[in-house]
């Protein structure tokens, strides 16, 4: 909403300067987003006309244009407005002038080779609206002795653009904002003024509200005004149309616009030659069409409020009228609405037509019903004013009544919400300032609420009224204890964290992407999940909820690949989508590494990142997090997105349950799909909500610390089997042979070649045999070897290596 | 006598020239061994007569001491030449660089949500959490904005139904109303996380981050609300001062609701917080509106208090100085390193939330 002081103090008497009131305003509730001066900017624009438009020499789209500007000499304009043509007047921006919306100041300068001076404008540029299809075009018959004159009176004064909440639809108007400012001890309300009208005749054309269901108009007030003269503006009126950075149009057009940013009173004007017999208020029918003011075609559903007559639609109630019955220079008969429409029908209507205008955002947060008769007053006083004419008496036709609402208030609800108190006197006094009726009934005031005012439904909504007008500033600070009752984070949350650091100290870096992604891309990690599509995504390459960290993540490796880089370590921890219901998701560790580790280093030989990196990573990350590394269980089924003999799965013990984690090379394939150049791509995911908390905390879990001061001993083993078999096995297999005295197997190598058979391999293990009671001897020493071997041997086709 | 003296100028001229660790042994050897030459006297002194044999003791005594010595000293010499020499043939040029090391790093967004549960965990708040998927009368229906209320217009919702019941979470607010449905007052918890709208900018991103802040009890009113904010805001920038200003403003789920700004100024081109007269809006708060406390099932004549949504990217931003929203999520591996933090850096109340 935007307004200047001036018409403020129209409605307001106050001695406050402009920079008290704009504080005022926003201590309210009324928050000042802007002020700026908005016609000094346009000093500068000047009315033009184009007098050759020829294709530029290298660019389609663009024209170079011979612009008369009032001087002796023409000047080159290039322009790239698809309705610049010769003849056309328009508004033109010399070099120097600041464009409005851009802020940006205006150079000679040559565009694609040819010299530009200076600019053709379209609304939008100039904030007159937000038309930006174009340049403006403006009618002959006004503006063609006027080229070369600036299009805008000069003036400065500023706009005060205020950002209005939802419920405060009163304060779409001057009038509201004054009223607030007034309670709030910032000066008086002035009285309306109104002028005595000259009404004999009764209001010829007939209307009539439909009574039927989801009826969206239930009041509708008209006022005929026969034989004007529709001109334009006089100064006064313009000028005050357009310190709002709107556009004058005509007097009739102008007078609706003021009164509706005046008293916030949307109104609509008919060409009454133009209906076709009378008006019927009624529900649309699926298939009615017809043309609105923006120029625009509408295709109407069933149960749309629409303003018609006997030929069809004649426009949308309260949302936008129809160029059919649409009031021109010419028009000498004209029919003024007031009428009042239900919000939620506008809005249901609006959304599905996608309109937004004025009108439709003061009618869907509520109008005051009241205003009907004080709308059709003000504009037939102003059109007989400045276009003449015989006014009709008001007819207002009802099919309901205004409910007046009613809240019963306890002054003790004021201390008990805000912490301080104002007194009885001083609470009657603001409400009924803001309009209020006001009853005591013992210790309640029983309120009746202005029927500006749909917002105010209870007693909390009177709080608010209360508080804002007093001052947010009255509110006396608490220091907050500082005592915890409740553990900050549980257990899962605690897991979070501290596997997010686990994972980072590894030398990764921690991205946050979308949760959505391209469905292309998700695709190749989607496996047997549904994809989750957006119904209205931002862009078709985040169109569907991420099935996989990877597929971001991955996509992001490439863009930093593109950047140079060759080795990357990034991890994201957050949410994966199994499905389109709440709950449906998991949150997942997942990272991905490429390139080489030490690349380029004078004393460490550099190599690829492979498989067992990434293994480490988690396993590591695991134990740190607290979970036993002997107990974890590696196979090697994984999904299809992983290279099949490079890549594993995590238990978290021998019974499978759960999967704790995949890590592997990402396939081939994938890389060769995405288009993905990289030495070694290797990465992991890690299910949070798979990994099963730990009943003890890690505290309770330590064990009996024992240890043994004995000599320990080392034996190396090397046993030839089957070229499948588990190296993990192998290692239970020997662990378990005495779970006393071996204390550690270590593979140390691992052989398949010249020697072996081909479906064999060699693994060569170093096992630490000590005793807690004793220094073992040779023959103690022997026994346990002899064990090992027979034991593996007998346990699997092992053969131990001679 | 002249014996033990001829052994000793003999091997005292040995000793004096320049010798090897290999000769100077010989010597010794030759002089100590089992047949060296001052073991052979002591083994003759037994032979020597008895008014003699004590001078005869003490003399050899003496030489072998003094050649002894010479000896140790010569050895020590040679050692350390040897080790100096040795050393100074290992030495090697120490500004060569390190053997390579990675550094992780943490994203600024989880460390600033570390640092906010670290603030509100001292003030007695438990962290919550909620799916990102919402039903429609979670993110809305119940928070009192209804399907015709005109502040939905503000959520550019992203929808996964036709029927538009079933969205991504515009706001935290949802974990409020999940949190009351299943538990019982008094409430004092924060829920960090996801939020999305479908809005792209230099200053929007369809997804972001929020903190929600929910405290209902007995008797929580607008000055506790006030109180626990400016403590949050006061701690989080870690500013002794902070200009903070509470602004009505309005939202569907609290009444009263208010805005806050703080107080900054530019300097040298930097923002710095808490100082300065201009105003910048930080975060949105109310008391929970009487509806939202019905549709959970809480009494609203015995139980209320206060609520607020912080937006956690602006936080980090403002914190530590990044203009531009959008690469939050751009993933560049350049703008990761700068911005994020070292994983050791885990903020915590008794050593200050950042270094």
């Amino acid at each position: 909403m935007k307004i200047t002081t001036n018409w403020l103090k129209e409605h307001l008497d106050t001695k406050l300067n402009e920079n008290q009131i704009i504080k005022k305003l926003t201590d309210v509730g009324l928050e000042v987003e802007d002020v700026y001066s908005q016609p000094s900017e346009l000093d500068n624009f000047i009315i033009a006309q184009i007098l050759k438009a020829e294709k530029h020499p290298d660019a389609d789209r663009l024209k170079v244009c011979d612009v008369d500007i009032g001087s002796d000499n023409p000047v080159k304009v290039v322009c790239g407005a698809p309705n610049a043509k010769e003849g056309l007047l328009t508004i033109y921006a010399p070099p120097g002038a600041v464009v409005p919306k851009s802020q940006i100041k205006l150079v000679a300068s040559k565009i694609r080779g040819v010299m530009s001076y200076g600019m053709l404008c379209s609304e939008a540029e100039l904030k007159l609206s937000n038309e930006s299809n174009g340049i403006i075009e403006l009618s002959s018959k006004k503006y063609e002795k006027k080229i070369g004159e600036n299009y805008l009176p000069k003036n400065s004064v500023n706009v005060i653009d205020i950002s209005i909440t939802p419920n405060r639809a009163d304060c779409l108007g001057v009038r509201g904002i004054a009223r607030d400012l007034a309670t709030a001890g910032s000066g008086t309300l002035k009285k309306l003024k109104t002028e005595k009208l000259i009404q004999k005749n009764k209001q010829k054309v007939s209307i009539k509200i439909i009574k039927e269901k989801n009826q969206g108009c239930n009041s509708f007030g008209s006022c005929l005004i026969t034989g004007v003269k529709n001109t334009e503006s006089p100064d006064w009126l313009k000028k005050k149309i357009m310190s709002l950075g709107q556009k004058p149009i005509s007097a009739i057009v102008d007078i609706t616009n003021y009164v509706m940013i005046d008293l916030n009173r949307p109104l609509h004007v008919y060409d009454v030659d133009k209906i076709d017999k009378g008006i019927l208020v009624r529900n649309s029918k699926k298939g009615e069409k017809f043309k609105a003011l923006d120029e625009k075609d509408y295709n109407l559903e069933d149960g749309m409020c629409v303003i018609a007559d006997a030929s069809g639609v004649l426009g949308l109630g309260g949302i936008i009228g129809g160029t059919r019955s649409g009031t021109e220079l010419d028009t000498k008969n004209v029919l003024i609405e007031s009428a009042y429409f239900n919000p939620r029908s506008i809005r249901k209507t609006a959304k599905i037509l996608n309109i937004d205008t004025d009108a439709k955002f003061r009618f869907e947060r509520g109008i005051d019903p009241l205003s009907i008769e004080q709308g059709l007053q003000r504009a037939a006083e102003l059109i007989k004013k400045i276009c003449g004419g015989e006014i009709s008496k008001f007819d207002i036709k009802k099919i309901e009544n205004i409910k007046k609402s009613f809240v019963k208030f306890d002054i003790q609800l004021f201390e008990k919400m805000t912490g301080f108190q104002i007194d009885q006197k001083e609470i009657i006094k603001i409400l009924t300032n803001l309009g209020f009726g006001i009853k005591k009934q013992k210790k309640l005031l029983l309120l009746t609420v202005p029927t500006w005012r749909p917002d105010i439904l209870q007693e909390i909504d009177i709080v608010e009224e209360l508080v804002r007008i007093k001052g947010y500033d009255q509110i006396k600070m608490i220091e907050p204890e500082k005592v915890r009752n409740k553990d900050t984070l549980n257990k899962t949350q605690k897991l979070f964290h501290f596997l997010q650091r686990a994972i980072a100290s590894k030398g990764y870096l921690e991205a946050i992407t979308w949760s959505f992604t391209d469905s292309k891309v998700n695709k190749l990690f989607i496996e047997n999940n549904k994809e989750i599509k957006i119904i209205n995504p931002i862009s078709a390459d985040l169109n569907v909820l991420r099935s996989s960290i990877f597929s971001n993540l991955i996509i992001n490796i490439n863009k930093n690949l593109f950047r140079g880089f060759k080795d990357l370590s990034i991890f994201e921890i957050g949410p994966t989508f199994s499905g389109s219901k709440p709950g449906e998701q998991q949150t997942i560790v997942s990272g991905l590494r490429t390139g080489k580790l030490s690349r380029q280093s004078w004393v460490e030989q550099g190599r690829l990142v492979d498989v067992f990196d990434v293994k480490r990573d988690v396993i590591q990350s695991l134990v740190e997090a607290g979970y036993n590394k002997d107990k974890l269980y590696i196979d090697d089924e994984t999904p299809n997105y992983y290279h099949p003999g490079k890549s594993g799965r995590i238990f978290l013990n021998k019974s499978k349950e759960k999967v704790v984690a995949f890590f592997g090379d990402i396939h081939p394939t994938i890389l060769k799909k995405l288009d993905i150049k990289v030495e070694a791509l290797v990465g992991f995911e890690i299910f949070l909500d798979n990994i099963k908390q730990q009943k003890k905390s890690l505290k309770n879990q330590k064990t009996q610390y024992k240890y043994s001061d004995f000599q320990k001993s080392e034996r190396d083993f090397a046993f030839v089997l089957d070229k499948n078999f588990k190296a993990q096995e192998l290692i239970e297999i020997i662990r378990n042979v005495d779970k006393e005295l071996i204390k550690s197997v270590k593979v140390f190598d691992v052989y398949e070649g010249e020697n072996i058979d081909n479906s064999k391999k060699s693994i060569a293990l170093n096992v630490t045999i000590q005793s807690l009671e004793k220094t073992l001897n040779e023959e103690d020493l022997n026994k346990i070897n002899q064990l090992i071997i027979s034991t593996v041997e007998s346990k699997t086709d092992a053969k131990i290596r001679s | 006598m002249s014996d033990i003296k001829k052994i000793k100028d003999e091997f005292l001229l040995k000793l004096k020239e320049n010798l090897d660790s290999n000769q100077v042994n010989q010597i010794k050897t030759d002089l100590f061994g089992k047949n060296g030459v001052i073991s052979s006297k002591f083994k003759q002194l037994g032979k020597v007569a008895e008014q003699e044999r004590k001078k005869f003791a003490s003399d050899l005594n003496s030489v072998k001491d003094e050649l002894q010595n010479l000896i140790t000293s010569k050895i020590n010499d040679i050692e350390t030449k040897e080790i100096n020499q040795k050393l100074e043939k290992e030495k090697i040029d120490i500004t060569l660089p390190e053997r390579p090391f990675v550094q992780g790093k943490i994203h600024p967004v989880s460390q600033v949500i570390d640092e906010i549960s670290s603030i509100f965990s001292e003030i007695g708040f438990s962290v919550k959490e909620g799916p990102d998927i919402e039903n429609e009368y979670n993110n809305f229906t119940a928070l009192n904005t209804p399907d015709n209320h005109p502040a939905r217009d503000m959520h550019d919702t992203f929808y996964l139904d036709e029927k538009k019941e079933l969205l991504l979470r515009t706001h935290t607010s949802p974990v409020q109303i999940r949190t009351m449905l299943n538990d019982k007052p008094p409430f004092k918890i924060i829920a960090p996380g996801r939020t999305y709208r479908s809005d792209s900018d230099q200053t929007h991103t369809p997804m972001f981050h929020q903190v929600e802040g929910l405290h209902i009890d007995k008797d929580i009113n607008m000055g506790h609300l006030k109180g626990c904010l400016n403590y949050f805001i006061k701690e989080f920038f870690e500013v002794d001062k902070i200009k903070m200003r509470f602004r009505p403003s309005h939202f569907p789920f609290t009444e009263p609701s208010a805005e806050v700004d703080i107080g900054y100024e530019i300097k040298d081109g930097k923002i710095v917080i808490g100082e300065g007269d201009k105003w910048l809006e930080i975060l949105g708060c109310g008391m929970v509106h009487p509806n939202v406390l019905k549709n959970v099932k809480v009494n609203p004549d015995k139980f209320q208090g206060y609520a607020f949504g912080i937006g956690i990217d602006r936080l980090a931003m403002l914190k530590y100085g990044i203009n531009d929203l959008r690469a939050f999520f751009d993933c560049d591996y350049r703008w990761l390193n700068h911005f994020g933090f070292d994983p050791i850096d885990v903020p915590t109340n008794y050593r200050g939330l950042s270094r």
